[in-house]
């Protein structure tokens, strides 16, 4: 399964690169027409290029935009058309949450989908999913532009990297995902709720709506906010294994293809690869020991003396099984989607620290756009440590790395664990407000916290479900981490990148690191391991490791 | 600006409208119109996808759900692997189970039946679980157990492709066969 995602990530990974490179593809004659449609009625010139500055400044104005806009609906969804459940307006601090959450893709939903939206109010934050990913995918493709050999400050036109990876890369794939979808029982339908009389004699009523094209958009953009409260684990959203492997497939595959794009764009196949090999590493890291701790079960529940053979079900979909769930429950959170088939809150102790690990490093696949951007921070880092310890002048792909831009990598690498770790903090130094919102006791309380967290500074967006998060502390201190954990590693990349362009191009000679062996991969990794594990490791020993030992 | 809210309206037309327009339009010709799957029997209709609450004892029963089978609002238990009230809760689940299903040892109770699915709507009990239940089915409703047991045989999925994921039973077409037998 993860093997097939691969095979067709490589050739996609051309196609993409294509794409951004402005070169023919099959798909042209329908994109090229559209694209052009775009531009005209938005009075876009497509072929003014922009230095990295300019890119920041258009992509923040139209962020800026959206989030006024998302804010707006979300407020007014009771009056405004397609609400047939009749469901409320947001508060003004939920919808704060919400609309912040999918602008950055990371979509937190302190809502639950079936009475907290109205169908206008999904189609909003479906159109969000589209353009938040379509947002970091631009933002990765202004990299790939920058550190191609040459010496400028020309890096294309944000607006046109923008549409294109809306319409070329992620709306041909969503109409295809959603259309298998549909055929496989998932609704798309606008008809608001039906009503059955289950065999019992009991009314149910079902709630149904545009389901199909939300589901394949939420995997492909890595988003993962569901359509229905319990995301991907409702059978509606996922009614079988097929389309369990099929929604695996959409949300594994542009960040992978994005790692290959980097190599073909950049004609440095070789780092494509030395990339993919340190992120399948410590993906597999985590995958594999999360997956024998849910296939062996609950012990506790083991000790009644139920058979646990089938794993941890607690949480857990009879059609998926133990396996297929604690595969998801990484892939989902290294890749920052966050949509979910079992529930976090859960799952094992030492599954839950796998499950934060994944997040807290954020570097291994990552999401749409932004996992090249969160790794290519750890590369500069490495880049810089390596030079020091064998005494050469840090360079990559010809360009020197000096103080200004490690300053920058600095900040935006030591950002991720001041949000995570403070925002816990300060929950934890509140219990008088915090720990009523708790679901369970304990080490896996404050678990549920530190979780909270660290999925919004990763952009995740999956969540120990348990807490109750709909209420102002929740809502406006994520809102918080949720914003400077998304524009600032994108603004340090790329200021990295436009700083490295202007420079002059050193050729490589003997005295030059080479950044694509399997030993400077090996330094990446050592280097997102130390970071990782030493901000964090205090926090994981209060939460998943003071539990597992509680329970034994 | 002014390009940026340009953009926003143009894109709004095409991924708010035109985009699910072509899923809508290609759900139309999949399986009742991409209104989910439906199983009719007796004049009544079933999503075939959805659990329903299923707890007396001349069915199969289905598996505990933290929002009672609310097909309007699922939800998970989310209870942590070590929280003692929700390990009362499992014990008490057990104990129930077993009263109602005298003859029934504790270790051929696979764990699915007394923990909640996280959907809360989970239509499907592994063949496991459905077989311990047999005996019960047979005596309350008078009619063979190997006759039940050949009933869950027919109605187990096996894994996709023969090879991808668990077998399972969907316990509403079950049920419905159920009442077929005489």
């Amino acid at each position: 399964m993860f093997a097939i995602t691969v095979v067709l990530a490589i050739p996609f990974g051309s196609y993409i690169a294509k794409v951004y490179a402005g070169d023919k593809t099959l798909l042209d004659p329908v994109f090229n027409p559209l694209d052009k449609l775009l531009y005209q009625v938005s009075g876009i010139d497509e072929k003014r290029e922009m230095n990295w500055k300019q890119h920041m400044f258009a992509l923040l104005t139209i962020n800026v935009v959206w989030f006024l806009l998302g804010i707006f609906v979300l407020m007014n969804q009771s009056w405004l058309p397609l609400n047939p459940d009749a469901n409320p307006d947001q508060t003004a601090d939920l919808a704060f949450n919400t609309s912040i959450s999918f602008i950055v893709n990371c979509n937190l939903q302190h809502y639950s989908g079936e009475s907290g939206v109205s169908y206008l109010s999904q189609l909003f934050l479906m159109f969000l999913q589209f353009v938040s990913a379509g947002t970091g995918m631009a933002a990765a493709a202004i990299i790939f532009i920058a550190l191609k050999n040459r010496t400028t400050e020309k890096l294309g036109n944000f607006w046109a990297l923008l549409v294109k990876s809306c319409t070329r890369i992620l709306l041909p794939l969503s109409i295809l995902v959603g259309g298998i979808l549909a055929f496989n029982g998932t609704p798309m339908t606008f008809q608001g709720k039906d009503t059955m009389i289950n065999m019992q004699g009991d009314t149910v009523q079902v709630s149904t709506g545009p389901v199909a094209g939300f589901v394949a958009i939420k995997h492909l953009g890595t988003n993962g906010g569901g359509f229905y409260g319990t995301n991907s684990a409702h059978p509606l959203e996922n009614p079988n294994y097929f389309t369990n492997m099929l929604e695996m497939f959409s949300q594994m595959i542009i960040p992978l293809a994005m790692i290959f794009a980097f190599g073909y764009f950049l004609i440095r196949k070789k780092f494509g690869w030395m990339v993919f090999g340190v992120m399948t590493v410590g993906f597999l890291l985590l995958t594999i020991p999360t997956m024998v701790w849910e296939m062996n079960g609950n012990p506790a529940l083991g000790k009644m003396g139920v058979d646990i053979s089938s794993g941890a079900m607690e949480g857990k979909e009879v059609r998926f099984g133990s396996a297929a769930s604690a595969f998801w429950s990484i892939a989902t959170t290294v890749i920052s989607t966050g949509s979910v088939n079992s529930m976090h809150d859960s799952t094992m102790p030492l599954s839950g620290m796998t499950e934060l690990l994944a997040m807290m490093t954020n570097a291994f696949y990552g999401g749409c756009g932004v996992g090249i951007l969160n790794f290519f921070v750890f590369v500069i880092l490495a880049v810089f440590i390596s030079g020091l310890m064998v005494g050469r002048t840090p360079e990559l792909f010809g360009k020197k790395i000096e103080a200004r831009e490690m300053k920058i990598a600095m900040i935006v690498a030591l950002l991720h664990p001041l949000m995570i770790l403070a925002g816990t903090a300060l929950a934890a130094a509140f219990p008088a407000i915090t720990s009523a919102n708790l679901n369970n006791p304990g080490f896996h309380g404050f678990s549920e916290m530190l979780y909270e967290y660290t999925s919004s500074a990763a952009n995740n967006g999956s969540g120990f479900e348990g807490l109750g998060d709909n209420n102002p502390w929740w809502n406006i201190t994520t809102g918080f981490v949720l914003i400077l954990s998304r524009y600032l590693p994108i603004i340090g990349p790329v200021a990295i990148a436009g700083l490295l362009a202007k420079k002059k191009y050193v050729p490589e000679s003997a005295g030059t690191l080479p950044t694509d062996s399997a030993t400077f991969g090996l330094m990446v990794l050592a280097v997102i391991v130390i970071t990782a594990a030493l901000s964090f490791f205090p926090s994981l020993t209060l939460g998943p490791i003071a539990e597992y030992f509680s329970m034994k | 600006m002014l390009p940026a809210i340009r953009l926003t309206v143009a894109t709004l037309i095409l991924f708010c409208v035109v985009y699910p327009a072509i899923v809508w339009a290609i759900a139309q010709l999949a399986p009742n119109n991409g209104k989910g799957e439906v199983i009719t029997a007796g004049g009544k209709k079933y999503y075939a996808n959805v659990g329903q609450q299923f707890t007396d004892d001349k069915y199969f029963n289905s598996r505990p759900s933290a929002v009672d089978y609310n097909a309007a609002g699922s939800g998970g238990s989310n209870k942590g692997p070590s929280n003692p009230d929700y390990l009362q809760t499992v014990q008490a689940r057990l104990d129930t189970f077993l009263v109602h299903n005298p003859g029934v040892k504790k270790e051929d109770v696979p764990v699915e039946l007394v923990t909640a699915s996280g959907s809360g709507l989970d239509p499907d009990i592994s063949p496991a679980g459905a077989k311990v239940q047999a005996a019960r089915i047979a005596k309350v409703r008078g009619v063979s157990q190997s006759a039940v047991v050949d009933l869950i045989e027919k109605h187990t999925q096996g894994p996709f492709l023969g090879m991808f994921g668990p077998s399972h039973v969907n316990v509403l077409e079950l049920n419905l066969a159920l009442d077929q037998i005489k």
